[in-house]
This record gives C-alpha cells, sequence and structure tokens, in this order.
C-alpha cells in the first residue's frame, strides 16, 4: 500500500514551486501511488555491501586555469529576460506584507 | 520526389564534393519536402529562415577552392533540446516557448564549423520526457510508416525528419532510449555514444548523468560521419572523457565487408524476451541472430540478473536529477513569468509560472524526484537506485568478459498508436526496458532497421552494445549486419515506407 497521501504531494508541490490545481494533486496522488510501488523494488538488492554509483564514467576533477573565458555580453545575458530595467532583471517582491 | 532527398549523407556528399549538385539546391530540395509532407508528420517546430543563405555560403567556399569537410552542404536537423544561436531553442516546453540562445551547443558549433546546414528544430516529448513525443507541449509528431502511430520518444521528430526524407542527418539526444528507441519504430539508425563521447555543452539538460547527445541518420555509415564530426573531448563539458577517439566512419567503411561477423562473440540477454514483447519483434530478432550465425558469429546468452531493476533504478535517478535541472526554469532570468492573479511574492510567480509552463509528465517527474529526495527517503530510494546502478555496471562486465557485442531488439513492440499509452506513465515507461541500462551503465548503444513486424507491417529495430569507449566496434558491427540485411532483402527498409503528401 502505497505512502503517498494528497497532503504529500501538496507539500512536494510547495518544495517544488509548483502552483498545483486540485485535481492535479488528486490524478498524481494515484500515479505517483502506483509508480513508487513499482519503483520500490530497487531496495531489493541494494544491500549495504554494494557501493552507490552517481557517474557512469570515473573522471577525476575537470579543472581549467583561472583566467577570464568566453564570457556574455550584458545585452546576451538579458536577452531573454521576461523583464528588464537599466540593465536589470525586474523580479516581483522577495517578501510579502506579513513577511 | 526529389531525388536529392532518397540519398544517404554520404552518397549526397560525394555529389556535393564533385561538384553534381550545389549546397543550395540539396537544402532547397530538403526544404521543399518538409513543406510537402511535415504538415502531416510534424518532425519540426522550426524552419531555417537563413540556411539557403548558409548553402550559398558553402557553394561560394567550394567555388573558390577552399577544401571543406567530405560533409559540408548536407543538411542537419537539429534536435531543440540543443541551443542554437540562429533558431529558438524550447526543448519542447512552452516554458521556454521562444527563448534563444547566445550560444550554439557544442555539437551545433561543430556541424556549423564541418559545413553542415542546419535547417530546422525537431519536434520532442518536453524536456525529453517521454517515449512517444505525446508529451511535446506543441503537439505530436506522426510516424511516417502509420500518421496514426507515435514516432517514438523523446527524439520522435529528429527520427521521423529522417525517414520522412525531410533531412538525411539529425542530431538526437538519449537519456533512456530516445535516440534508440525513436530508430526502432521508424525504421532507421540511432547512436547512443559511451558517456562523455559526445559534448553535452548547450544541451538543456535532463538528467545529467544519463544524457547523451548522438546521431540520427538512415544508414549505419551516415551516423558514423556526423559521430566524427561531434565527438570528441570538449573543455567546457566536464563530464568529457579527456581522449581521443578512432574515426567511426572508417570503423563503419571496414565493417561493410562483414569480415568482423566471424568469430564475434554476440551475447543475448535472456532477460529480454517473453512477456511484453511482441511475437514480430522477437521473431525478427531471432531471424537476425540466425543470419550472424550463418555469417560465422557465436551466439552467447548473458544472465543479466539486475537489468529487470534498471527501469526502477533509472525512474528514480532520472526524476531525482530533472527536478533539480529543472529548478532554474524560476521565471527571473529567462522563459516564462506568469503572475497570479492578485499579485504576491516572487516565491508565488515562480509557483504560477511553473504550474503554466510545464506539462503533466514534466510535474509528474519532479514531484516524483523532489520526493525521491526527500530526508527519509534518500537512502531506501535515491540511494538504492544508484547501488542498482552499480550492480548493473557489474553486469555489463561480466557479460563483455563473455562477448563482444550484446544485442537485443531496441524496443519491446512496433510503435504503437498515438493516444494508446500517454494516460499510462508505467505502461510508457516499461517501453525503455531495454534501453536503459546502457544509460544507468555508459555502454555505447546503437538501433539498426531489422525488418518488419509480420504482423503489423511496422520497423523493428535490432540493438547493439558494447564495451564502454568501444563506440567503434558498434559501427564496425552493425554496418556488416545492415549490409547482410539488406542484401537479405534487396533493398533498404526505409525505401519501404509509404509515399507521404499524396506523391
Amino acid at each position: 500500500m502505497s505512502e503517498i497521501t494528497p497532503e504529500l504531494v501538496t507539500h512536494l508541490a510547495s518544495l517544488s514551486r509548483i502552483d498545483l490545481s486540485p485535481d492535479e494533486i488528486a490524478s498524481l496522488t494515484t500515479e505517483l501511488g502506483q509508480i513508487v510501488d513499482s519503483i520500490a523494488k530497487v531496495s531489493e538488492v541494494a544491500t549495504a555491501d554494494v557501493p552507490a554509483t552517481s557517474h557512469p564514467i570515473p573522471l577525476t576533477n575537470a579543472l581549467r586555469a583561472d583566467v577570464v573565458g568566453e564570457t556574455l555580453t550584458q545585452e546576451q545575458v538579458l536577452q531573454n529576460a521576461p523583464e528588464q530595467q537599466d540593465g536589470k532583471f525586474v523580479v516581483t517582491a522577495i517578501l510579502g506584507e506579513e513577511q | 520526389m526529389s531525388d536529392l532527398i532518397r540519398l544517404s549523407a554520404a552518397e549526397l556528399a560525394a555529389k556535393l564534393s564533385a561538384g553534381e549538385v550545389s549546397a543550395v539546391e540539396a537544402t532547397q530540395a530538403h526544404l521543399d519536402r518538409i513543406a510537402a509532407v511535415d504538415g502531416d508528420v510534424h518532425a519540426f517546430l522550426h524552419v531555417s529562415d537563413s540556411a539557403l543563405e548558409t548553402a550559398r555560403g558553402i557553394d561560394e567556399r567550394r567555388a573558390a577552392g577552399e577544401q571543406l569537410h567530405e560533409l559540408a552542404g548536407v543538411p542537419l536537423a537539429v534536435k531543440d533540446v540543443l541551443v542554437t544561436t540562429d533558431m529558438p531553442s524550447t526543448s519542447g516546453s512552452k516554458i521556454l516557448e521562444g527563448y534563444m540562445s547566445p550560444f550554439d551547443a557544442t555539437v551545433v558549433e561543430r556541424a556549423r564549423a564541418a559545413g553542415l546546414i542546419a535547417i530546422g528544430k525537431t519536434n520532442m516529448d518536453e524536456f525529453a520526457m517521454g517515449s512517444s513525443t505525446e508529451h511535446s507541449a506543441y503537439g505530436p509528431t506522426h510516424n511516417p510508416w502509420d500518421l496514426s502511430r507515435i514516432p517514438g520518444g523523446s527524439g520522435g521528430g529528429s527520427a521521423a525528419a529522417v525517414a520522412a526524407f525531410e533531412a538525411p542527418l539529425a542530431l538526437g539526444s538519449d537519456t533512456g532510449g530516445s535516440i534508440r528507441q525513436p530508430a526502432h519504430v521508424t525504421g532507421t539508425v540511432g547512436v547512443k555514444p559511451t558517456y562523455g563521447g559526445v559534448s553535452r555543452y548547450g544541451s538543456i539538460a535532463l538528467a545529467s548523468s544519463l544524457d547523451q547527445i548522438g546521431p540520427v541518420t538512415r544508414t549505419v555509415l551516415d551516423a558514423a560521419l556526423l559521430h566524427d564530426v561531434i565527438g570528441g573531448h570538449d573543455a567546457r563539458d566536464s563530464t568529457s572523457i579527456p581522449e581521443s577517439w578512432v574515426s567511426m566512419a572508417a570503423a563503419a567503411r571496414e565493417g561493410q565487408s562483414g569480415e568482423v561477423l566471424k568469430g564475434l562473440r554476440v551475447g543475448v540477454v535472456k532477460q529480454f524476451s517473453g512477456e511484453g514483447f511482441q511475437a514480430g519483434v522477437e521473431q525478427r530478432f531471432a531471424e537476425t541472430l540466425t543470419l550472424l550465425q550463418g555469417a560465422g558469429a557465436e551466439i552467447v546468452e548473458i544472465d543479466a540478473p539486475h537489468f529487470e531493476y534498471a527501469v526502477a533504478a533509472y525512474y528514480l535517478i532520472l526524476p531525482a536529477e530533472a527536478s533539480s535541472n529543472l529548478a532554474r526554469y524560476d521565471s527571473v532570468r529567462f522563459g516564462l513569468r506568469v503572475h497570479p492573479q492578485g499579485g504576491g511574492t516572487v516565491e508565488d510567480v515562480m509557483a504560477a509560472t511553473r504550474e503554466a509552463g510545464f506539462g503533466p509528465e514534466v510535474k509528474r517527474r519532479i514531484i516524483l524526484g523532489t520526493y525521491a529526495l526527500s530526508s527519509g527517503y534518500y537512502d531506501a530510494y535515491y540511494g538504492s537506485a544508484q547501488k542498482v546502478r552499480t550492480l548493473i555496471q557489474r553486469d555489463f562486465n561480466a557479460a563483455f568478459d563473455q562477448v563482444d557485442v550484446i544485442a537485443s531488439p531496441s524496443a519491446p513492440t512496433t510503435a504503437f498508436k498515438i493516444g494508446e499509452r500517454v494516460n499510462d506513465p508505467l505502461s510508457m515507461y516499461l517501453n525503455d526496458i531495454t534501453t536503459i541500462p546502457a544509460n544507468l551503465a555508459g555502454v555505447p548503444g546503437i538501433s539498426i532497421p531489422m525488418g518488419l513486424a509480420p504482423e503489423d507491417g511496422l520497423p523493428t529495430g535490432l540493438q547493439l552494445m558494447a564495451p564502454v569507449r568501444a563506440d567503434d566496434r558498434l559501427y564496425r558491427v552493425a554496418a556488416a549486419i545492415e549490409a547482410r540485411l539488406e542484401e537479405g532483402w534487396g533493398h533498404t527498409l526505409i525505401s519501404q515506407a509509404p509515399a507521404l503528401g499524396g506523391k
């Protein structure tokens, strides 16, 4: 039986910054429950003696000389900005009225 | 139909360098084809308005006696996951609608440097999440073999573009099969190189430890030629392997004689058969193995006990990495910005933007990945999935102690109907059972046409996998098998695809 509840999906949506509708929360609760049930089997074989692999090809740190490389112009940086003013990004208020 | 579009890239390139055809003519022929059939196929999200001008430049340089790359003047379709300076790059998402990159992806930059003509951007599942291209925010692509069916995914646009003769070459990305499975269902060739063999710089990230860019073509040699153009170390991708590679095209040409099949040890994974596998796919696979034996290859059964956990591990690792990578779509510096009703803080704007800008599959995977990474669940899910990854690598290592290549059907079934599985994520995920292990282990894989399934007349693909860094072996063996199969059929498989556009 799955532990995915509407409350958990609502919490995950808030962590993910997605304003899900009530319908989406309902359908995701069902779908995620099924998906989690089917993928939980990974723990069957993941015993303590098996090391984890995060990256398929072992490489040591890729470093470069600490010099200025290719950079973008201010115009390029701002070319896709949803809103801009005086060469800067315009952002909505960070703090709400209660904060 | 113009004969130019029917040529392989290698054949077209030969005509271009012999001066029999100009780059403008080659480009115009493909633009005409797109205009004639893409209304039905919908392989492209954007068609270049500067391709002819670029082609003219190639013709002028060639006329001036400049020594150009052998593929110079050949048109190329680019999956929309790769950023381009001259065309929008959306990764199939509304959240990036109209996005114009200030730089080219390394693979695009290298393709342009070789004189390839970027003719358009191809459709894909949103952020490459899907196996059918139905999750594109811009509508599905249709399979040129049967327009009511899916062209595979996520790179259905690139596969359909080459299958429909809209381009001889295309670029794709393969995170769990997004190049190989579309090749399977469209009767084309697709390669996922060794992880780190081709730069990911400028590829809009899905799951960084799994994503790999590769060629999408109609012949093995064409894929090898394109691989040589895009491959090799790139200092801008810190996961790029800092080594040099042999020529894949040389390997493919060498393989065409079939000599490589004598004494070749071919592994067949016993876990890749039975339940879920369509009879006609299994039949064509068995026939291909018989053909290989006839050519002197030895078939060895391989036990890969952990492959059955691969899909589960993948659907933990991919969402986990994706939930982190997709956090950048926050409405601040680029992309969509939606203001919630009644206003709000930047956090409210982010949540409203992501609600409006992401499609259902993307939301599903972000939420799943956020769950898998949550404190209290991390060890059980993400940690376990990373251990499964080790076990799958060990299965591959044990197999490659016994065999030179591993063979399997590239996907369990032929193309399904558009709409058939779109509301059933689990059945969609199981479609990738044969392709996912290679991504988890980083090994290279190729899919080549293996014949039409008798029951539905739709294409099937043969997948070959080789050890890490042995991409050239794949091209050598695949070119040999392709030549043998086509000799038996008396034609290429793609020549059997139905005419499009009523012509």
